[in-house]
């Protein structure tokens, strides 16, 4: 279908389409077998200027809205939604600094991420803090002209590898969500380290550690925002990040129509080829049908992200739970529909549903999104 | 340092087809790519420049539509682009195309280093590269495999032999033709892109480079292609079955045809 993208975005959308076709899909069965992060694509994707595109121009970046993030992670994610995780993690991580951030910050962070010099994490989620983000128990106590962090992060993504991580920590306890603050934690700080690369089920060429904060101590300056404003722009970051991991699902959806399709033309049986019977052609079409519906929407969802609407947090969250279903859903159809060979480690469809998993999971459950939509409907319908 | 890269449109090795009833390329509805071994040329250009500093300029000679690989090598960052273009030039062999690119050359000025790919995939002479050097009158080396250390006086490189690769130092100004080994080439990137979408290139005709009418296009060809024609099919294999002596019998059988 033709989604009228401008002639910027079809640029994007070739760039990370060749990034995928030549260096993604000929490693990606390696990187997953031996959890190895994609280091050399990840600085192809920088010399593409890849990490440059949701980076505002005058630091350095093209400036690019939602949905030109969503083309390029689509691609992405049609090879490797491991590497695509770790692309679209970067950019989690420095828009709380381009939301909130100081003049200094974004001059001082900006430009390396755009340039893909530097890679970014974003550090949320803790043992006790995960859909619940209230429970976050890192700490950050203002001492002399420096911030002390104090308290373990789970689960995060690039960890490790990154150079820069937004970490968001408790400045006052008795505030409860308005108690929050984000800061910028560079990779060496003292007090800083990171956990050992957690063993997944999928997107095993990301990397997923701990952050461990031990009287880390910060200059003063690496607060993102106010104090006590680390909650609304976690807010607004996820809202503006969540059609990126749907893109990751469209990508997912797109590789598994592919293959199977492909596989079904050239596999016989009683004599013909199986793509000729309607039991597969039934879950192929089905297959097709929702992946085609979900484009449309996260499409939809972030064009009115980019017009910077008050109301984005019901379509974010929308378009995130049609699309990462969609992919869980149409990879088990196309393991189910390769059969035997579907299952096997030498096809690529296997990878992609122990992958499709996480999109379900990760920057918040879909149930947390359906809360979110749900929420947001009970708000409308008092107003009528 | 001053790179010119010498670029070659040419029909995609993976789409060629024969004309069944005229033997020759059937060129309609064939994706047109920039010859392989010329992208990896560009790119060491690219990343020597990265270096060194100076410029990449790319030169192709062929029809106005071989401006599209001079925007591809845009978008993976050389600098400027030059076309020789006219219709003086069809039907030149290797000889007359590279007098043609010796006179662009001199007229582009200004160089020490020329790329070539080691040969085109579509005429697969690899003779255009050392021809070049040999009209301009500088050195040559070709089936560059690494560059170990450059400098705007002189390379230090191996060069792909069939058992190992020999070191060469040369000074500069030199031309070099390039295996794929060499480097791999970059994806296009959005700036550059972007930069080759506004691009406008140079176009040389046969009187901006002062060529002699009697050097260039077919007149300046000594070749002459005279039948273009796919090899004749091999004959057919049959694999015998049966006892050894079922198999003898079966292929005494196959031979007395011959007799």
């Amino acid at each position: 279908m033709d989604y009228f993208l401008s002639e910027e975005q079809h640029m994007i959308v070739e760039i990370a389409q060749q990034l995928t076709d030549e260096r993604i899909i000929p490693n990606r069965a390696e990187l997953d077998e031996k959890d190895e992060f994609p280091r050399e694509i990840l600085k192809s994707m920088a010399q593409a200027d890849l990490f440059g595109v949701p980076i505002p121009e005058e630091y350095g970046g093209f400036g690019g809205g939602c949905l030109d993030i969503v083309l390029a992670l689509e691609q992405l994610g049609r090879g490797c939604i491991g590497i695509g995780t770790a692309f679209a993690a970067s950019a989690l991580g420095v828009y709380p600094i381009i939301i909130a951030g100081s003049e200094e910050l974004k001059k001082k962070y900006l430009p390396p991420v755009a340039e893909g010099k530097y890679f970014a994490a974003f550090g949320l989620t803790e043992a006790n803090a995960g859909s619940d983000a209230s429970g976050i128990q890192t700490t950050a106590v203002l001492d002399g002209d420096e911030w002390v962090l104090n308290g373990t992060k789970q689960w995060i993504t690039n960890g490790g590898e990154a150079e820069i991580y937004t970490v968001i920590a408790i400045t006052d306890k008795s505030k409860g969500a308005r108690g929050a603050s984000i800061f910028v934690v560079e990779a060496g700080d003292p007090g800083f380290t990171c956990g050992p690369k957690e063993k997944k089920m999928g997107i095993r060429a990301s990397s997923t550690t701990e952050l461990i904060f031990k009287d880390c101590r910060i200059p003063q300056d690496r607060l993102v925002g106010r104090k006590g404003t680390g909650f609304i722009t976690v807010m607004k970051t996820l809202d503006s990040s969540r059609p990126g991991i749907a893109a990751l699902g469209l990508g997912i959806g797109q590789a598994c129509v592919d293959e199977a399709a492909a596989y079904a033309k050239q596999r016989v049986q009683f004599g013909k080829p199986i793509i000729s019977f309607q039991a597969i052609q039934h879950i192929l079409a089905d297959m097709a049908i929702q992946l085609e519906a979900s484009r449309a929407l996260v499409y939809a969802a972030a064009k009115h992200i980019d017009a910077h609407p008050k109301d984005m947090s019901k379509v974010s969250s929308m378009c995130k739970v049609m699309a990462t279903d969609m992919a869980m859903k149409v990879s088990v159809d196309a393991v189910q529909v390769m059969g035997g060979y579907g299952y096997m480690r030498e096809y690529p469809v296997e990878k992609m549903m122990r992958d499709a998993k996480i999109l379900q999971i990760y920057e918040g459950t879909n149930q947390v999104q359906r809360n979110v939509i749900g929420q947001e409907l009970n708000k409308e319908y008092s107003r009528k | 340092m001053n790179i010119i890269v010498c670029i070659k449109q040419v029909p995609d090795a993976k789409d060629v087809r024969l004309d069944p009833e005229t033997n020759t390329l059937a060129r309609e509805g064939v994706q047109s790519i920039m010859n392989p071994y010329d992208q990896h040329a560009l790119e060491e250009a690219v990343s020597l420049r990265e270096q060194l500093g100076g410029k990449v300029t790319v030169l192709t000679m062929g029809p106005p539509q071989a401006e599209e690989i001079l925007k591809q090598a845009i978008s993976c960052g050389a600098d400027k682009g030059v076309l020789v273009s006219d219709r003086a030039f069809a039907g030149a062999d290797t000889w007359a195309t590279s007098y043609t690119l010796a006179k662009a050359v001199e007229k582009i000025g200004d160089f020490d280093l020329i790329l070539c790919g080691k040969q085109a995939i579509d005429g697969d002479t690899a003779q255009v590269g050392p021809g070049l050097a040999i009209r301009l009158d500088i050195p040559f080396v070709t089936c560059i495999q690494n560059i170990r250390e450059a400098s705007e006086s002189e390379l230090v490189m191996e060069r792909m032999m069939d058992d190992g690769y020999d070191v060469v130092a040369v000074s500069c100004p030199v031309l070099l033709t390039v295996v794929k080994d060499l480097n791999t080439p970059r994806v296009p990137s959005l700036k550059g892109k972007m930069k080759a979408k506004k691009a406008e290139f140079t176009v040389l005709s046969a009187e901006d480079i002062g060529a002699d009418a009697a050097c260039i296009g077919l007149a300046g060809s000594p070749t002459q292609v005279v039948d273009v024609f796919p090899p004749k099919p091999r004959g057919g294999r049959a694999i015998l079955n049966g006892s050894m002596e079922e198999q003898i019998e079966q292929l005494v059988e196959k031979l007395a045809v011959y007799l």
